[in-house]
């Protein structure tokens, strides 16, 4: 069974996922940080594919995606990266996350059986068209095991919000607020409603709140009403600042500070 | 006219040209494009809308510009050619037919704030001015590079009120001053309208700028059959950055095959150096700023930085319009170097009494590669004034005395 599936039928609440860029702070850091994390007991990691003009986000992510391609990262590294995991005893759920134009390049059936073959368990896509996934992708992601994740804002109508659940199978992800990765959300009352409005929804796809997560107390705030929260910028912060020996233990810190 | 087929070279009901175009964009932008795709056509069929469009091109932006029978250079080419004067446009280039239309649009749909991106800074200005004719906050984002390279722009804008603000990622152009300026859109989701510059983004924003700008063909034919006699050209040529000038200019010409249309692109240093701007000739398709197109990019996806002397031409990608233009065939692209830009933005100062932006030399130094004939009529979209290139002309000013 899909990974994914597993996970959240055995964990309802407090789901921690982190977003690390693949090939950052050095090219061979992936599979390190990613074996960092599931000691650290993420519950699953998002791996994003660098790019060169990623809209959606802020500084601290464009800038680790601009060092990633720097050292060399491209979508076929990241797949010889990732041979072997699953072997290595590498049991988290992962999620690919990337903007479209690589995964294009790269060739959308091989990027699918790519994935199979790495044990890869979900891809989010920001910029995929609803339409050219329902046309295109969706058949493809079904035949290769691969779980999809769509993004909710609180900008979202909830007809929209309807026809995402039924078409996500991964989790929604929810953007907490308005504006692009790593912006200082606080988790204020406007963010609450929107939360718990979402929940009163009953969506049929488990939600994790991510933009702007970064220590317990947003944590606990962002999963009052969902499933658990996504981290991104934070995390990458803390990577840019950790000499490499002291890395590991970095990364056990910080994840075992956001639920204390 | 009758229209039997649908043309393949306007946007079908889906928001594609052929396999171009779409709204390739986050959810963050989802509801903001949206709103402008269900209500563009809407509000600017609106017949008060079109009058309250037409009344400001003529009274605020000048229109309609002049259709110029250039002797000089005609006599030098050996053909007949005629400018069509977007450089007469209040704010010097064809850009402020946009941008009027935006904010009208704007407006219609209660949008308080306007961000935009630029390049060369006639967008910015255009958009600069709008939003001080209709007491909008302005804000406008421009490659750190460009801000350099066009000062004067950058002084125009701020003495309009509007807020400049520098992009520092990247290449520090066009391509990321329009990164930064969707950023602040998705940041700024409902009080915001988000003006483009040229006919590029995700659907609808490729077919309404084309649409505000496809007044430059509609005079033309106009003016054309007052001059000669006849109402279409042999030939109509336009430089493409992103190809609002050029889609204008060629809009109601696209299903009239009798009518070569000719885009000039940017070679910069030339198409093999590696400083090159010629998305045609080093592109392929892929995803760029929301819409399916053909843009320039590595192996890999990853888009590469473009070059050129020319400030709004240093894109690396052309709008899906053109994109599906350029795989039909209809439009020939041809690439120009900075130095024949350069050789054709003097020519037309010397025999026309006119300086042109640095984008409109390129369509210029076309004018010898096409083949036209003598008796040929070529219509020339001349996209704007060279005022804010002083600064590089001078530069060059030995070469040619
Ligand atoms: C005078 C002039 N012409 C052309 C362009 C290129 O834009 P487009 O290709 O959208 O017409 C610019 C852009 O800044 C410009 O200022």
């Amino acid at each position: 069974m899909n990974r994914l599936t597993t996970l959240f039928q055995h964990k309802t609440a407090d789901v921690l996922n982190v977003y690390f860029t693949a090939g950052f702070p050095q090219l061979t850091d992936t599979v390190p940080i990613l074996h960092a994390l599931q000691e650290a007991g993420t519950d699953l990691v998002e791996i994003g594919m660098p790019y060169s003009d990623p809209v959606a986000d802020g500084e601290t992510i464009q800038k680790s995606n601009q060092q990633a391609l720097d050292n060399g990262m491209t979508v076929a590294t990241l797949f010889e990266q990732l041979q072997g995991v699953r072997q290595q005893g590498v049991t988290v759920p992962i999620l690919l996350m990337g903007y479209l134009n690589p995964v294009v390049q790269f060739g959308i059936e091989k990027f699918c059986q790519q994935c199979q073959a790495t044990g890869v368990d979900g891809v989010i896509l920001p910029d995929l068209p609803l339409e050219v996934y329902e046309r295109e992708y969706k058949a493809l992601f079904a035949k290769h095991g691969l779980q999809v994740v769509f993004l909710v804002t609180p900008q979202t109508s909830p007809a929209r919000v309807r026809q995402l659940d039924g078409l996500a199978d991964g989790f929604i992800y929810l953007v907490a607020a308005a504006g692009t990765t790593g912006a200082q959300t606080d988790m204020n009352a406007d963010v609450d409603a929107y939360l718990s409005r979402t929940k009163a929804m009953g969506l049929r796809n488990p939600t994790l709140v991510g933009f702007g997560i970064s220590d317990a107390a947003s944590f606990a705030a962002a999963s009052r009403h969902t499933t658990g929260a996504i981290i991104g910028s934070a995390f990458i912060r803390l990577l840019q600042n950790t000499p490499a020996q002291g890395q590991a233990t970095a990364i056990k810190e910080f994840v075992a500070g956001i639920r204390p | 006219m009758t229209i039997t087929a649908p043309s393949p070279y306007r946007v079908d009901a889906s928001g594609y040209y052929g396999p171009f175009g779409g709204a390739y964009v986050p959810e963050m932008l989802y509801p903001n494009v949206e709103e402008l795709r269900d209500n563009y056509l809407k509000i600017i069929e609106d017949p008060e809308f079109q009058s309250e469009f037409k009344q400001l091109l003529r009274d605020f932006a000048g229109r309609p510009t002049p259709l110029f029978l250039a002797q000089r250079l005609s006599a030098e080419i050996g053909t007949t050619i005629y400018l069509k004067r977007e450089d007469l446009c209040h704010t010097g280039a064809h850009k402020i037919n946009n941008t009027i239309g935006q904010i009208l649009v704007a407006q219609q749909l209660g949008k308080k704030r306007i961000v935009a991106e630029t390049g060369a800074g006639q967008h910015g200005v255009a958009t600069a001015t709008v939003c001080a004719l209709m007491g909008l906050e302005c804000i406008v984002y421009m490659g750190a590079i460009d801000i350099e390279r066009q000062k004067p722009n950058v002084d125009r804008m701020r003495m309009l009120g509007a807020k400049v603000v520098p992009a520092t990622s990247g290449s520090q152009t066009l391509k990321d001053a329009t990164n930064e300026a969707m950023r602040h859109w998705i940041s700024n989701p409902t009080d915001t309208h988000y003006i483009i510059g040229s006919v590029v983004g995700p659907h609808p924003y490729p077919d309404m700028v084309a649409r505000f700008q496809s007044i430059i063909s509609a005079e033309t034919i106009s003016q054309l059959l007052e001059q000669t006699g006849r109402a279409t050209p042999d030939f109509v040529l336009a430089c493409v950055g992103g190809g609002s000038n050029a889609a204008g200019a060629f809009y109601h010409y696209l299903d009239e095959p009798g009518v070569r249309l000719i885009a000039a692109e940017a070679a910069g240093q030339g198409v093999d150096t590696g400083h090159s701007a010629a998305t045609t000739a080093l592109g392929k398709p892929g995803i760029l700023h929301g819409a399916s197109t053909i843009l320039m990019q590595t192996e890999d996806g990853q888009v590469t930085e473009p070059y050129s002397i020319s400030a709004g031409l240093d894109y690396p990608g052309i709008g899906p319009q053109h994109a599906q233009l350029f795989a039909t065939g209809r439009a020939e692209f041809i690439s120009i170097t900075d130095k024949a830009a350069l050789d054709a933005a003097f020519q037309l100062s010397r025999l026309e009494g006119i300086i042109p932006a640095l984008e409109t030399a390129h369509a210029l130094a076309c004018l010898p590669l096409i083949g036209a004939k003598k008796d040929d009529v070529v219509v020339v979209c001349l996209s704007g004034r060279g005022d804010k290139d002083l600064a590089t002309y001078t530069k060059h000013l030995e070469e040619y005395s």
